[in-house]
């Protein structure tokens, strides 16, 4: 896609506003649609989008993709981790009422932590497959 | 959206089914919008026409994109799908009818979460309460299900890859 200037323009001036929805839906799911899921899916197109302009290396550069494999993990981990803290602090498992001071907050930052969770392990998990996909199409080009 | 899956199911070109699917995932997507389910909408747009999309064209561009013709006629999937679907039909006519509000499903835990999630989250939207909150165990599932699933995908595309280098040693 090197010649494709109005592309790869657009891109460049498209991808700003698709971080900061993927952000907005991740950090305004309380109030509105969207979450942790919907987020992660957001951003994992985000650098799809980019790699299908600009090239696999590219995205690679940008997002490497050791990160990518350390976010599948990383995010079951911080949502696993945020039971874990729940027991430490004298609650049940997945007990977010003792995470503040006030039952409510804990709730709230139960739940927060929870989402941001949810869309480590989503966006890493998408963003493997198509750099599993995308990279075998390469070496079949190799060929 | 019948129309779709009976072009769907007719279409022998692969990168068709694949754009029809696409169209059929934003259909869906607004008929979910109209249901006023709008988290699921969201992530059947951005899902299934946005990512999949994108990942289907990856896998036809590995594997060519027309389908081969059956060897047989599938008459027996045929009629094993219609007697399901039969089934399936006659299944929902023992439903309570669209939005009764004496649904069971109304009656039993909803009222509580549309009436405390607030109070007792502080989080307004309903749908992020009960998966993060009331629901956090199952959500704990699905986001293990889709670790798992990264977890497949990069176990089975890693061995061929490395199969590929050794010169071809297996089958």
């Amino acid at each position: 896609m090197r010649g494709f200037l109005v592309l790869r323009v657009v891109a460049k001036l498209l991808m700003p506003f698709m971080l900061l929805f993927a952000l907005y839906v991740q950090f305004h799911g309380d109030f509105s649609p969207g979450g942790g899921f919907q987020a992660g899916v957001i951003f994992a197109a985000t650098v799809i989008f980019y790699a299908l302009i600009f090239g696999l290396p590219a995205a690679r550069q940008l997002v490497p993709e050791a990160l990518v494999e350390t976010m599948v993990a990383l995010g079951v981990l911080v949502y696993a981790g945020v039971g874990v803290a729940g027991l430490l602090l004298g609650g049940n498992y997945l007990d977010y009422f003792v995470l503040a001071h006030s039952p409510v907050h804990g709730q709230e930052r139960g739940i927060f932590w929870v989402e941001v969770g949810v869309a480590i392990t989503v966006s890493g998990v998408m963003l493997k497959i198509f750099y599993m996909f995308a990279g075998r199409q390469r070496s079949a080009e190799d060929e | 959206m019948a129309a779709l899956t009976l072009g769907i199911a007719l279409q022998r070109n692969l990168y068709a089914v694949v754009v029809l699917s696409g169209v059929y995932s934003f259909l869906m997507a607004t008929a979910l919008v109209a249901l006023d389910a709008v988290d699921v909408a969201m992530t059947e747009a951005s899902v299934g026409a946005g990512v999949s999309t994108v990942l289907l064209l990856g896998a036809l561009y590995l594997c060519g994109g027309e389908e081969a013709k059956p060897l047989t006629r599938p008459w027996l999937p045929l009629v094993i799908a219609l007697v399901i679907a039969g089934a399936l039909v006659y299944g929902t006519l023992g439903l309570p009818a669209f939005s009764d509000p004496m649904a069971p499903i109304h009656t039993h835990v909803v009222p509580r979460y549309l009436h405390d999630a607030l109070k007792e989250t502080g989080v307004p939207n309903v749908v992020t309460a009960v998966l993060a909150s009331y629901r956090g165990y199952d959500t704990l599932g699905e986001t293990t299900v889709v670790f798992t699933a990264g977890a497949g995908v990069i176990a089975l595309l890693r061995r061929i890859r490395r199969r590929k280098d050794g010169e071809q040693e297996a089958p």
